[in-house]
């Protein structure tokens, strides 16, 4: 359990003042050139330390990604870019630094940037969030107007911060396809290898991280790595924003400790399940790429990376989803489907037209009109789309479908019987 | 992926404001020179704000001569991005997120005033005050079940508040955005568990910047 006085986001509700002097009262911007003299390495080492794991979804070690970025430039200019583009189910997190904290983001990304030698940012911003972006804008002026950042600012280190949006696409949050969004072209994902470091924007150096990742960083620095590295599991370090929705008595945004159980972050800060803890069907602990976990499984489960990959989920973007008895499980699981369908950029088969193709026979197991031969049929071709696509999607598109078919394959089959059992006439229709 | 067409009714032509034009302009200072087709979405974007929230083919054609790319590539941008919206939309132009975070918390119950209250999916009511769409996922799932009109998100909806909701918009009246209930933002309905020790607030000294 988190005490406030390990807490980053100190405005996360809105409750005081997210402009320059209300966040310098909150300790934002303290001590900044000091940590810029100290140099790009120990940045870099520092964040090392720390044990910072992405806060996007991929829990890649921060830190490391940064060492990738070239120490000496080929004439090519290294880029930072900030994936400000929210928008896995479930999660709602980094609208919370951009609307009231924004400079703990700002103050992070020159950190960042000076850590990686770059001279430029971009935060790109999901198209829907309007408000966010105005907010963190006007944030961004009040920064230049300071001189924290800008050409000449009083830190020694040219940095220019440049917001940009998108217009309706959650495939953009993928870093690659940011990139060609952010370039002028539809988000579709570029192969990697190369990675961005090498092969970015513009072809350029770049390293994309998530908003969170950037604004823990300056309390990083202020407070000591050792501090971050305290906190949480020893390779799950730190404090995480958990967002957690659906059937809790009241659902809600929290900043805990990495590894803090499921049972006492629903209890302690969502008011406990509905209907209490006995009434818990599933969850899905990580944003809805990835799969669920029963009822049964979720007693003392540590909410952290390596914890729930090892119950076959894992952390992502500590989005909880919390489904309770009264869930129509296969309809749950239906929609998110249509949600991956809808997102695919169409460009490689299996997401483009699997997508679809499991949505449809989701969509009649939910009824119970198939077979049960389908069941497997279904989880065998969510193997033949894991894997076998240029991007995540296509995996995040299969992971919860065999979630479903590996804890919840008695509910299907009671559907398929219940409906054999009222006599409608099946058709044995191809899925298309 | 969804298709996604143009209207099949276009105005003749379209022109930016001369303060849209400069404004353009400044936009592409963002990017380094030569790299102005990475404007093409928040110019579009504004093209859209101009002509009453939704983008025609005529402003496609301008904003490509603008930026010095093929019409088909900004014509693949305005199909692609589901912001844009292709056809007329009301004034008020409801979009209701049904992916599972909002629908476990009643999304499918807001459709039904959708409907009875506006009418049909992707049409205009007569007085053009109204449309509404099913979207995808918003970013607001803690306080589902929630809807985006035009700028701003309406959040902690249940149908009796939506419904007050939509009609304060029908007379014209100013509506609170955000938590339509008693709600800081984010933080549980009953008020905040986290973030209460004062100490916390409490304004250190400046340092010259030694790390803890």
């Amino acid at each position: 359990m988190l005490s406030d006085k390990d807490r980053v986001f100190k405005n996360l509700y809105g409750t005081h003042d997210w402009q320059l002097k209300g966040a310098r009262e909150r300790g934002a911007w303290d001590g900044a050139k000091a940590f810029i003299e100290k140099g790009h390495d120990w940045i870099v080492e520092e964040v090392k330390l720390s044990g910072l794991r992405g806060r996007g979804g991929a829990g890649f070690s921060t830190g490391l990604k940064w060492s990738f970025m070239p120490k000496k430039s080929d004439g090519r200019p290294s880029y930072l870019v900030v994936n400000a583009d929210e928008s896995e189910p479930g999660t709602c997190k980094d609208r919370e630094i951009m609307r009231h904290d924004p400079h703990l983001l700002i103050e992070g990304c020159l950190y960042a940037a000076f850590a990686m030698r770059a001279h430029v940012c971009y935060i790109y911003l999901r198209g829907e969030y309007i408000r966010e972006r105005e907010r963190l804008q006007a944030a961004v002026d009040e920064a230049y107007e300071a001189r924290l950042i800008g050409k000449n600012n009083i830190h020694g280190w040219d940095l220019d911060i440049y917001l940009h949006h998108g217009a309706g696409a959650y495939i953009c949050g993928e870093e690659t396809a940011l990139l060609e969004s952010l370039e002028g072209k539809k988000g579709q994902p570029r192969l990697k290898p190369p990675f961005p470091a090498n092969a970015g924007l513009w072809g350029a150096p770049t390293t994309v991280n998530n908003v969170e990742s950037i604004a823990v960083v300056p309390d990083i620095l202020r407070r000591g790595a050792p501090w971050f590295a305290r906190l949480g599991k020893p390779n799950n370090t730190g404090t995480k924003l958990f967002c957690i929705s659906g059937h809790v008595n009241e659902p809600c945004n929290v900043e805990e400790e990495m590894g803090i159980t499921l049972r006492e972050l629903i209890d302690t800060h969502c008011g406990g399940v509905r209907g209490g803890w006995d009434n818990l069907m599933a969850v899905i602990p990580g944003g809805s790429s990835v799969p669920c976990v029963p009822a049964h499984m979720c007693q003392d489960l540590p909410m952290d990376f390596d914890s729930l990959k090892n119950v076959g989920s894992g952390l992502g973007t500590a989005a909880v989803i919390v489904m309770d008895k009264s869930t129509d499980i296969v309809k749950a699981i239906s929609r998110i489907s249509y949600f991956y369908k809808h997102e695919s950029c169409g460009q490689c088969t299996p997401c483009r037209e699997g997508t679809g193709w499991m949505w449809r026979v989701l969509e009649r197991m939910a009824e119970g009109r198939a077979e049960h031969a389908e069941i497997d049929m279904l989880f065998d071709v969510s193997k033949q789309i894991e894997g076998h696509t240029i991007c995540a999607l296509g995996d995040a598109a299969a992971w919860p479908v065999q979630g479903l078919i590996r804890h919840f394959r008695h509910e299907i089959e009671a559907r398929i019987d219940s409906y054999e059992k009222r006599g409608a006439e099946f058709v044995r229709a191809a899925a298309e | 992926m969804s298709v996604r067409r143009l209207d099949p009714i276009q105005p003749n032509d379209f022109a930016f404001t001369p303060e849209n034009l400069a404004w353009a302009r400044q936009q592409i200072k963002k990017y380094p020179e030569g790299r102005q087709a990475a404007a093409v979405l928040p110019i579009l974007w504004r093209a859209q704000e101009q002509h009453d929230q939704w983008l025609p083919e005529p402003a496609i054609r301008v904003v490509a001569e603008m930026l010095d790319m093929a019409y088909i590539r900004v014509y693949e941008i305005a199909t692609f991005y589901t912001m844009f919206n292709l056809s007329p939309v009301g004034r008020y132009h409801v979009q209701l997120c049904g992916t599972t975070p909002c629908m476990l918390r009643g999304a499918n119950d807001l459709k039904k005033v959708c409907e009875r209250s506006i009418g049909p999916q992707g049409k205009v009511t007569p007085e053009g005050v109204f449309s509404w769409v099913e979207v995808e996922c918003l970013g607001a799932c803690v306080n589902a079940p929630m809807v985006q009109i035009n700028k701003d998100y309406y959040e902690d909806l249940t149908p009796e508040n939506f419904e007050a909701l939509l009609d304060g918009l029908r007379r014209g009246r100013t509506v609170k955005t955000g938590p339509q209930t008693k709600r800081q933002f984010s933080a549980p309905a009953s008020g905040a568990k986290t973030l209460t020790d004062p100490e916390i607030f409490k304004p250190k000294p400046q340092s010259t910047g030694s790390a803890a």
